[in-house]
């Protein structure tokens, strides 16, 4: 853990640093074409300066993004309609209600597909195949639809945020609930265990592992879900809506601030999976 | 009433079929492999059609499965230009300069301890964050047409690529690369011959998940501006004059695209990585 720390440091800081350079660069063509038809000249540092202040600047410096993201979070209400709180709420919501329904309809088909063979021979190569669609694509879809029979809101959205988190939770918990080995199914067999003990003292706490796995995934799809599923209604609110408004007004600070946003929310979630996921296998004697 | 009627009993049918071919030997076959999954795969379809007609559903709504294939069929000069500019020129062009950059910081995290400390944390972050956020800033910076939606996709197929190959360098085991140290190969033949070979199930593991974000990509980078022509533009467009089985034939086309694409590249794994216990039968 330490001895990456300075590694990982000098890596951000050289981002940071190239990004600076980037936006000094990237912005200068603007802040000449305006001293040329003000007939001014500028010398290298003010050219400098006014690419670092700009209000619409092609790529906004870091701290520009910091600045618009500490006033959006701590100085404004949160129920104001400019914090990125409140749009953060409606993503946030969206994903968690989508990850919740998707977790569990995946965990009760796996259950199906392990315990009926039938299911598991014609569901299971549809499950794997679906995994090389772009399922994202009927996003827009199903929000209008549900929208045209009067579904609005957060349900359209956590339905697609269900269906991306869905089947990779189904993958995974067929493998774990299929990953004891032939020796312990007959250790129970020996105790003359039946069908439901089998599952509940032996299959279901062995695939907890593979579950967690897939579940880190799944609520990052979840998010990526919820944030895609904002676009096609006209920018309302939320994540998704800041990103599309942005880029339909070149508010380019206002999209820097909220992928960051989008970011840090993805993080802290595939952050808390992971906390949850160590505490758990530690209390069930699988990890240290 | 006679369509509901049909598509339940079909449904009970091949219900039934199913489970008698999982229940007997048939099921061990190849043929039981195939067949079952084809059959619950028609009876969806079966169900869809009978059900829409059954039930009167409209078709800005849910349209029939024939009339996606009728108007698949007949719009095929539109479905192959937004193939073209989508696929061919927007994902497959990022997905190539993406794989190839990705591995090539891969080769340089992997020769430089320091570099692969300091990289590998922060791209596994990322892999993990939702990339396809930039989309809207990459379609300012590149403009509308198919260089912003590549762009989109190498950020995209990026991280995951690096992740995986520069566990797969990593891959060899020590005794391995001992044996090559004792035949005096350098940095390059060991690179060559061992390391790479060694990496190559990682690496295309990689490439398989890519494939998927780089459709993806490509895909929705179009919802935030575009020529009119693409998979994305399209499919935006259709819904706003509610033409679905238009936007049913063009996620036809995705899914299609999708698929073969992940197939080729697992076809070409197959055929790099055939010493591997997982590709062995």
């Amino acid at each position: 853990m330490m001895r990456s720390l300075v590694p990982v440091l000098t890596v951000v800081m050289v981002i940071i640093g190239v990004w600076y350079v980037a936006a000094a660069w990237m912005n200068a063509t603007w802040t000449l074409q305006q001293a040329a038809r003000a007939e001014q000249q500028l010398s290298p540092v003010e050219v400098l300066q006014d690419t670092m202040v700009q209000k619409r600047p092609r790529l906004p410096a870091p701290h520009q993004v910091a600045v618009e993201l500490w006033e959006t979070t701590v100085e404004k209400k949160v129920t104001s309609k400019r914090s990125l709180i409140y749009h953060g709420w409606i993503t946030l919501s969206a994903t968690l209600l989508g990850f919740a329904i998707g977790t569990g309809l995946g965990i009760l088909l796996a259950v199906g597909i392990v315990y009926n063979r039938a299911m598991d021979m014609s569901v299971m190569p549809w499950a794997i195949a679906s995994q090389t669609i772009p399922i994202l694509a009927i996003a827009p879809m199903i929000i209008v639809v549900l929208n045209s029979i009067g579904l609005q809101g957060l349900v359209p959205k956590s339905i697609i945020s269900a269906y991306l988190s869905f089947f990779p939770v189904v993958v995974g918990m067929v493998k774990g609930l299929r990953s004891p080995d032939p020796m312990q199914l007959d250790l129970l067999k020996t105790y003359s265990a039946n069908g439901a003990q089998v599952f509940w003292q032996l299959r279901l706490p062995s695939s907890v592992p593979y579950l967690f796995t897939s579940l880190k995934v799944a609520i990052a799809a979840s998010l990526v879900g919820a944030i895609v599923g904002e676009l096609p209604t006209g920018a309302v609110a939320g994540l998704g809506a800041r990103l599309l408004a942005g880029s339909y007004y070149g508010q380019t600070v206002q999209i820097w601030s909220a992928l960051l946003a989008a970011a840090v929310l993805a993080a802290i979630l595939v952050g808390i999976v992971a906390l949850a996921e160590r505490i758990t296998l530690r209390r069930m004697g699988i990890a240290h | 009433m006679i369509w509901t009627l049909f598509a339940l009993i079909f449904w009970a049918a091949a219900y039934w079929l199913n489970t008698k071919i999982a229940a007997s030997p048939l099921a061990e076959t190849r043929f039981g492999k195939f067949a079952v999954p084809m059959l619950f795969g028609i009876t969806l379809l079966v169900v869809w059609e009978g059900l829409v007609r059954g039930l009167d559903v409209p078709g800005v709504i849910l349209p029939p499965p024939s009339a996606i294939a009728v108007t698949f069929a007949q719009e095929l000069d539109i479905l192959r230009a937004d193939f073209i500019q989508t696929f061919v020129k927007g994902a497959l062009t990022g997905y190539l300069i993406g794989a190839m950059s990705a591995f090539a910081v891969a080769v340089a995290a992997d020769r430089y301890e320091f570099l692969r400390l300091g990289l590998l944390p922060v791209g596994s972050f990322m892999a993990a964050l939702p990339v396809i956020g930039t989309a809207p800033i990459l379609v300012m910076w590149f403009g509308f047409d198919w260089h912003s939606k590549a762009a989109v996709v190498v950020v995209m197929v990026f991280f995951p690529i690096l992740v995986n190959a520069v566990q797969g360098l990593r891959a060899s085991e020590p005794m391995q690369r001992d044996l090559m140290a004792t035949y005096a190969a350098g940095y390059w033949q060991t690179f060559w011959k061992l390391r790479l070979p060694a990496a190559m199930p990682f690496v295309f593991n990689g490439l398989k998940i890519a494939t998927t974000l780089a459709l993806i990509g490509a895909i929705v980078a179009e919802f935030f501006g575009s020529p009119i022509v693409g998979m994305g533009f399209r499919i935006s467009t259709s819904i706003g004059q509610l033409e679905l089985a238009m936007v049913w034939a063009e996620i036809v086309v995705a899914a299609l695209a999708g698929s073969a694409f992940y197939g080729l590249i697992a076809l070409a794994e197959r055929s790099t990585t055939f010493w591997h216990p997982s590709q062995r039968r």
